[in-house]
């Protein structure tokens, strides 16, 4: 009974999202202001709805109603029920599910928070917004509905949940990730908005900035999260795997970043205006994309969804239409009129640019390496892989100039910046970063590695700019705290953000270049020195836990004649699917981790061996906090009053005036 | 004095020996062929996985594949034959570097052509900024 | 002029859906063997029926189309794939093994149980044959023809179905 519901919920929800999408932008082409503001009541609607769909599919997990095809697909008996609750979105169909909820969430957020908007604008993008959810709706329904039941004779325990996603990363990772991919589709809604109303000035980008912000801190903490469960669950120290799944995040999150900037210069200068729009459009579409290779099995990845090219072809469709749609929109309806607003090279505006364009070739060339290897086989190239190697060259090639430049980008002033000012502000900065950085190999390593150095200079460059900024910001004020404290709040999470991109090329790149790896056997007893420390092995224990059979070696590591460390890396045997996980043990601080895992016992089986393999991998604590700072950035945006200022008051009047300006 | 030395060294292997010093699973002679073994597993990826390198793959055909690149590497093969070794039995599939060839020219120089193209819209705005800053002031 | 410009967004997204579309009909698990249109690799191995006979791939000419099939009794669905094997040694095909990295007992021990569909089956305890066809997973068939060139390599489970689909047109195009 309550499988139907849901369904029966989710159908009501496709209902409503429809008319969202026609009758309230109805309105705003007929004045009917009535009509208008039943978006707001017929968004409660829709999140009403939704919700109670996904609390339907949520509870037929807690009961084990194994009648349901995708909860006795992804679900088991024995599962605990923490992750009976996640496995909601442990497979296709549920994760569409969460995906539909997350975009009702910024739909209902919209309505009840952009009041100070006018009406006629906020209609528009509610109406867009519909429109693109009430797409998922009908493919979820039509295609990948989760509520179909499995008839006759239900398995008696379910399937299960993919071992690899019982893990509290997976609890977390999920929800923050599409909270983020869904966020983007507000200013893809602004900026649809804007192209049909002719109102390309730069309210729009004011208006769908902090919405931007958020949405694109909410992709970078998912992110975030998903290599840091990537890193301890899968077992062999990679964060980031260049995996064509992992890609298809990266490739919106850049055109986000990207979108973060240009709607900032949008906002401030008037410029760029189409080039913004733009992004806003191709944002959604790459989420589209992404959301396409994945699952419709395109592509070779490890997390992939099943292989179904019906799908695939019932989500194409629907990218087609809005992405079709949009993009001819734009070509129709986008200013074509340059801005009379100039600027000087030494400009804000001329770094902006050229981070805009940077991130697009960056964003452009991970999507060629992500689609190479289909073309190849389409092409009858033969079969190509295209990993890591090859994006790591043309990623640290393109976004070491990139983040320099990010760095000098906060001493500047729109319109121009006096030559004086980087000469000042630039010179200590360039001698500290080549000094610290130069020096840095001779005291950390064993013998001198250019890479670090060129890692340490750079971070020490966006440190270094980073407080010359501050310096110069404050270098008019009685005092440097009384200048500290004046300061908008705009400028620091522009400067949070960047100083998190420093803290993230220092340890992604000192990881990636003094990390330590040895596959090793170890006897019970026995101790083996290596990489500064003492690994000793007390040998391996079996035992039964909830849904497993785990054998769990203790390690335990000793320094200088201390221990340091206690590890204790499992193998899993999970009974309802017979798949064997492996656990790292992990002992970390913010500048090392210790990281375990165990392999197979070794021959001869008598002996006791096990095969174990240690890394000591530098730095990667610092990973963690950089991604934080990063997002921390794009949050600092809510706390900014200039976009709450004018929350209550000013509604009606703004929105009558839009109306009229829009009819005459 | 060499010979004492050998002495010591004698004895501190067979003192090894006897406490059970711990193996490694895949032993070399020297620093750079365990660098060029640990290399080559990062960009080798396993034929018969969805997308992992050798490294992170315990799969049979990876170990069986990693046991056939230590022995190349301790036969003192260059890492052209090993790849070379490699790709006549799985192909071009099997490197996660793809090398420079016809069919990955686009591959290649695609992003090089990019950047040329970025550049090259980034200096016209800047141009058609500057020059117009120069006829309407 | 201007206008036409701001097409360019949307040729690109055009270009990149017929790809999409295109790459719907691709499998890309689906790995072609390294070895089609080449030669059996050379190898010299004693075989598990006469561990006194010596063959090589001289001997895998000259029999028109035939198959070499890689097993192992240790390796589950070669089991499930053994009688169609034994179907097509009966109708005349001729059918070479290789058993890898096996023990020559059990191996033995499997084709007196379940029949001997081959005519001769190299025993490969290390697995270097396999290694050198470029096998990654048991079983795995390789289609030849009389030159000992490889035509086709199929990985998995061989069944009628799969005979028909991938074989047949190879053998009678």
């Amino acid at each position: 009974m309550v499988p139907e519901l849901g369904h029966f919920a989710l159908i009501l929800a496709l209902i409503f999202s429809l008319l969202i999408a026609v009758f309230p932008l109805y309105g705003t082409y007929t004045n009917n202001v009535m009509l208008m503001r039943s978006a707001h009541s017929l968004s409660i609607g829709l999140i009403v709805f939704v919700s109670v769909s996904f609390i339907a599919l949520v509870y037929s997990f807690v009961q084990d109603d194994f009648t349901v095809e995708y909860v006795a697909n992804t679900s088991n008996k024995i599962l605990p029920l923490h992750y009976k609750l996640t496995a909601t979105w442990g497979g296709h169909e549920g994760s569409l599910l969460l995906w539909i909820f997350c975009l009702c969430i910024w739909l209902f957020a919209v309505s009840l928070f952009a009041r100070s908007l006018p009406l006629v604008i906020r209609t528009r993008v509610l109406s867009v917004m519909a429109l693109a959810t009430a797409g998922i709706i009908l493919f979820t329904l039509l295609s990948s509905n989760p509520f179909l039941r499995l008839l006759p004779g239900p398995p008696p325990d379910g399937r299960d949940l993919n071992p690899l996603l019982q893990d509290i990363g997976f609890i977390i990772h999920p929800p923050l990730l599409y909270i983020g991919y869904s966020g983007l589709v507000v200013p893809f809604a602004f900026a649809i908005t804007a192209l049909l109303s002719g109102h390309l000035d730069s309210a729009w980008a004011r208006w769908s900035r902090p919405w931007t912000n958020v949405g694109w801190a909410f992709l970078t903490l998912g992110m975030g999260m998903g290599s840091w469960w990537a890193y301890y669950e899968l077992g062999w120290g990679f964060w980031w795997g260049w995996d064509p799944t992992e890609n298809n995040v990266l490739i919106p999150w850049l055109t986000a970043t990207a979108l973060v900037h240009s709607l900032a210069v949008t906002e401030k200068r008037g410029l760029f205006k189409t080039w913004t729009i733009l992004l806003a459009i191709t944002t959604y579409c790459l989420v589209l994309f992404g959301t396409f290779i994945t699952r419709s099995g395109i592509v070779n990845s490890v997390h992939a969804f099943a292989n179904d090219p019906e799908r695939g072809a019932y989500l194409l469709a629907y990218i087609v239409i809005i992405a079709a749609g949009s993009f001819l929109l734009y070509a129709l309806r986008a200013p074509t009129v340059a801005s009379l607003s100039r600027f000087k090279p030494s400009s804000r505006e001329t770094f902006m640019l050229l981070n805009n364009v940077l991130l697009t070739v960056v964003m452009a060339t991970v999507l060629l390496g992500t689609l190479y290897p289909m073309l190849a086989d389409y092409m009858n190239w033969g079969k190509v892989s295209v990993g890591a190697p090859y994006f790591n060259f043309f990623w640290v090639l393109f976004t070491i100039p990139l983040t320099l430049l990010m760095a000098i980008s906060a001493l500047t002033q729109w319109k121009q910046t006096s030559p004086g000012i980087f000469k000042k502000y630039l010179t200590p900065s360039l001698l500290i970063s080549l000094i610290v950085g130069g020096i840095f190999p001779f005291f950390y390593g064993e013998k001198y590695h250019l890479g670090g150095a060129l890692t340490v200079a750079v971070t020490v460059w966006i440190f270094a700019v980073s407080f010359s900024a501050l310096l110069k910001q404050t270098r008019n004020a009685p005092s440097f705290f009384a200048g500290v404290k004046q300061q908008p709040l705009s400028f620091y999470s522009m400067l949070v953000a960047h100083l998190g991109v420093g803290l993230l090329v220092l340890s992604a790149g000192l990881t990636s270049i003094y990390s330590d790896e040895r596959n090793i056997i170890l006897l019970p007893g026995q101790e083996k020195p290596l990489f500064g420390y003492s690994w000793g092995f007390d040998g391996v224990r079996e035992f039964v836990k909830d849904n497993y059979s785990a054998q769990e070696g203790t390690i335990y590591v000793v320094r200088d004649g201390e221990r340091v460390a206690t590890l204790n890396p499992q193998k899993r045997f999970y009974m309802s699917g017979a798949m064997v996980t492996t656990e790292a043990a992990i002992e970390g601080n913010l500048w090392r981790d210790l990281y375990v895992s165990l392999g197979e016992a070794a021959e001869p089986k008598s002996a006791g061996g096990w095969i174990i393999t240690v890394y000591v991998k530098p730095f990667i604590g610092v990973l963690w906090i950089s991604m934080l700072l990063i997002a921390g950035g794009g949050f600092m945006a809510l706390w900014d009053k200039r976009y709450r200022s004018r929350v209550a008051g000013s509604v009606k009047t703004s929105s009558t005036n839009t109306v009229q300006g829009a009819i005459g | 004095m060499k010979a004492i030395f050998q002495a010591v060294l004698i004895v501190v292997v067979f003192v090894g020996s006897q406490s059970g010093l711990a193996k490694e699973v895949y032993d070399f002679s020297n620093e750079a062929e365990r660098e060029r073994f640990h290399r080559f597993t990062y960009e080798l990826r396993c034929p018969k996985c969805q997308s992992q390198n050798l490294a992170g793959s315990d799969s049979q055909i990876s170990q069986d594949l990693k046991r056939e690149l230590h022995r190349l590497i301790i036969d003192g093969k260059t890492d052209d034959e090993i790849l070379d070794f490699m790709v006549t039995r799985y192909g071009d599939f099997v490197l996660y570097r793809p090398q420079f060839q016809s069919n990955t020219l686009l591959l290649w120089l695609g992003p090089l052509a990019l950047i040329l193209i970025g550049l090259g819209v980034f200096g016209w705005i800047l141009f058609r900024k500057m020059s117009a800053q120069s006829t309407e002031e | 002029m201007k206008r036409l410009k701001l097409f360019i967004p949307l040729i690109i997204f055009v270009l990149l859906a017929i790809l999409f579309t295109l790459g719907l009909g691709i499998d890309p698990h689906k790995m072609p063997s390294a070895l089609v249109g080449r030669p059996v690799p050379n190898f010299s191995l004693s075989t598990v029926q006469d561990t006194t006979r010596i063959v090589d791939q001289e001997q895998l000419k000259g029999h028109g189309f035939a198959l070499i099939n890689i097993w192992a009794t240790w390796c589950g669905p070669c089991r499930q794939e053994h009688p169609f094997l034994v179907k097509l040694a009966n109708n005349g095909f001729p059918i070479f093994g290789v058993n890898a990295k096996d023990e020559l007992e059990l191996a033995q021990q499997w084709l007196k149980e379940r029949g001997d569909p081959y005519k001769f089956s190299a025993f490969d305890p290390e697995g270097r044959l396999g290694l050198d066809l470029g096998v990654y997973g048991y079983p795995e068939t390789f289609l030849i023809n009389s030159e000992g060139q490889v035509l086709h390599r199929f990985a998995g489970v061989l069944t009628e179905k799969v005979w028909q689909r991938d074989f047949i047109p190879l053998i009678n195009p």
